[in-house]
């Protein structure tokens, strides 16, 4: 009952709004939550088509969808913990060792 | 204006409204009635009297209560983030109540507000939750000691929390439906409990469910010798009521999924269908001076004796149970 | 009665997502993180999939994101500091290229879907959404589940063995003196508690 353009409409904004956050925003905890609205946008935009194909595989996809991000969350935020202890910041660019 | 009330929409929001607020009453009332009997029977078993002031025998105390928390000072500590230390009490509340909407009393529709066909994993995902208040509540008041409690707490929660949502699984393979209304039907003939794979799921789960509680053996966190009173020492008066009131309504909140899952439920002999109900508080009150029963006898636990328990020993039998139950089960359907 | 609560929640949504790319305070961030996940889960609830939504609520709120605030928690961050012209050009093309994405994926979706048929609310057959996704995901999808296990535990060693820094001499916190980028303050930093 609720049409599958609100849906995919709802999923496009909640996208484009975690794309600006990684655009924006400098601290290195921010951009992840960022990258976690990312993706929960596309699970929701799964979870709309698995409905409208009235099949299950898009629900799958979102079970393992999750699975996944809460691995890279755990080994990121370690990667973002140990950086934290060499630099002292958690910005983004001033976290620029390799640049030329 | 008549349209409105044939609506079925509006007549199952009203119908709902109802059973929410006679539920929510009812466990508020177990709430406070609790506190009255854990003081009770902790002076009992002290070899002494208990609150017998307020009241007759003393059962106006949880009022007395109440009044004497909410004309306290009020106040909040400096350099607290004064948004979080105020949301921090009301995360402590929130999900134990909302347990109670998926927790059948008894049988018919009147006597539970839904039934959702994940009922027991709404009960996990509110006890996952559970853990902001005490991480939150620790971080913002700007205080070492709560700081170290909140940290404390939450990591033992968050570890119990593995092993309790393990317990739980013989169970569910039993039943074969995650609705709670389903598992206690399936408890007709025989409770869980009764069987050695549920018998072990229910001693785990009691286990795990003092620990995600914070009561005692497994209360470090909040031990007033150690740390001072661990995560909520900045609180006072109605904050610190929440959190008072958050905790004992967990204690409720997983004493009924206890009944539900392993005791049967409202399932009884000798009385009608109207009255199981009563069952259910029976068998909840047992739970319920188990509880206040084992704070007042046993010692503390050691912060690392206890992350001992819930991850080298619970974890294990818990995953242990799951196989043998399993096996059991397909050994049942081949013969 | 659905489309006004779907209206609700995808509001709820949409208004702290916005609050978590705006505030300044990582902690605030985080905790309406919380609250776009737990209004995604009650989307997923009006959609039929409840062991999704529940599934949501305990892996998403309720373990990504206290992992999340135990590391601003221990980063001890202040609220972010930003200024300068350069970051706000960065800032300003950033927003300006989100509203061009939005407004091209909104016209695609309202132009492609919206006049299609709605898909009729359909019976389940007697599973349950739990049940129909344990059937399938245990035997169509039984290898990417299997691998899935794998990939979580080498998660789990990894995110232990990046955290806990190297060697058995790992000295945690500060790099010792004289090493490149080693704050040149005394050793007055062991008296913090």
């Amino acid at each position: 009952m609720i049409p599958l353009a609100w849906m995919l409409g709802l999923s496009a904004i909640v996208f484009v709004i975690g794309v600006v956050g990684v655009l924006v925003r400098r601290n290195a905890l921010i951009i992840f939550m960022s990258i976690e609205l990312m993706l929960n946008a596309a699970n929701l935009a799964f979870v709309a088509f698995a409905r409208e194909a009235k099949s299950l595989d898009g629900q799958i996809f979102v079970f393992f969808v999750m699975t996944v991000a809460a691995a890279e969350v755990a080994v990121g935020l370690a990667i973002i913990v140990n950086v934290f202890r060499l630099k002292e910041t958690v910005y983004v660019d001033e976290i620029n060792l390799l640049k030329g | 204006m008549a349209a409105i009330w044939s609506n079925p929409d509006f007549q199952f929001v009203l119908w709902a409204m109802v059973k929410i607020v006679v539920i929510l009453f009812t466990m508020l009332t177990v709430v406070s009635y609790m506190i009255y009997a854990e003081r009770k029977i902790a002076g009992h078993m002290q070899a002494r009297v208990g609150p017998n002031r307020v009241g007759p025998l003393g059962l106006l105390q949880p009022a007395a209560d109440v009044a004497k928390l909410f004309f306290k000072e009020e106040f909040t500590p400096e350099g607290a983030n004064k948004v979080v230390f105020t949301i921090a009490p009301m995360m402590a509340v929130i999900p134990a109540l909302v347990t109670f909407s998926v927790i059948p009393f008894g049988p018919q529709d009147a006597f539970r507000v839904t039934d959702v066909n994940v009922g027991l994993l709404v009960f996990l995902a509110m006890s996952s939750l559970g853990v902001y208040a005490i991480t939150l509540g620790g971080w913002s008041s700007n205080n070492k000691y709560a700081l170290l409690g909140g940290l404390r707490s939450s990591a033992q929660m968050i570890s119990y929390e593995l092993a309790m949502g393990l317990s739980c699984i013989p169970v569910l393979l039993f039943a074969g439906s995650l609705s709670l209304m389903e598992i206690t039907r399936m408890q007709g003939h025989w409770w869980f409990v009764a069987t050695p794979f549920g018998m072990l799921a229910f001693m785990i789960f009691m286990i795990t469910a003092l620990a995600e509680t914070n009561r005692a053996p497994f209360d470090l966190p909040e031990a007033e010798a150690e740390l001072v009173a661990g995560f909520h020492t900045e609180y006072s008066s109605m904050k610190f009521g929440l959190f008072f009131l958050g905790e004992f309504a967990n204690v409720i909140t997983i004493s009924c999924i206890a009944v539900v899952l392993f005791l049967g439920g409202w399932n009884g002999p000798w009385l009608p269908e109207a009255l199981k109900f009563l069952w259910f508080f029976a068998k909840l009150g047992v739970l319920l001076f188990f509880f206040i029963w084992i704070r007042w006898t046993f010692p503390r636990l050691r912060y690392d004796q206890l992350m001992n328990l819930g991850w080298k020993v619970l974890l294990p039998v818990a995953l242990g149970n799951i196989l043998l139950t399993s096996a059991y089960l397909w050994w049942r359907a081949q013969g | 009665m659905t489309p006004a609560l779907f209206i609700a929640f995808g509001a709820m949504l949409v208004i702290a997502s916005l609050m978590v790319i705006l505030h300044r305070n990582p902690v605030t961030s985080a905790l309406f993180l919380v609250v776009a996940f737990c209004s995604l889960a009650a989307i997923y609830l009006l959609l039929h999939a409840e062991f999704l939504a529940m599934v949501q609520v305990i892996v998403y709120a309720g373990a990504i994101m206290v992992l999340f605030l135990f590391v601003v928690m221990y980063l001890n961050l202040k609220h972010d500091v930003e200024h300068g012209i350069h970051l706000a050009l960065r800032r300003g093309t950033g927003w300006i290229l989100g509203g061009v994405l939005l407004a091209e994926s909104l016209w695609f979706f309202g132009h492609r879907w919206a006049a299609g048929p709605l898909a009729p609310e359909e019976a389940l057959a007697t599973a349950g959404n739990t049940e129909a996704i344990g059937r399938v995901l245990y035997t169509r999808y039984l290898f990417p589940f299997e691998i899935t296990s794998m990939l979580l535990l080498v998660a789990m060693v990894g995110a232990v063995v990046i955290a806990k820094g190297r060697g058995p001499h790992v000295e945690r916190g500060r790099p010792p003196q004289g090493a490149p980028g080693a704050p040149a303050a005394p050793a007055d930093r062991q008296e913090t508690a």
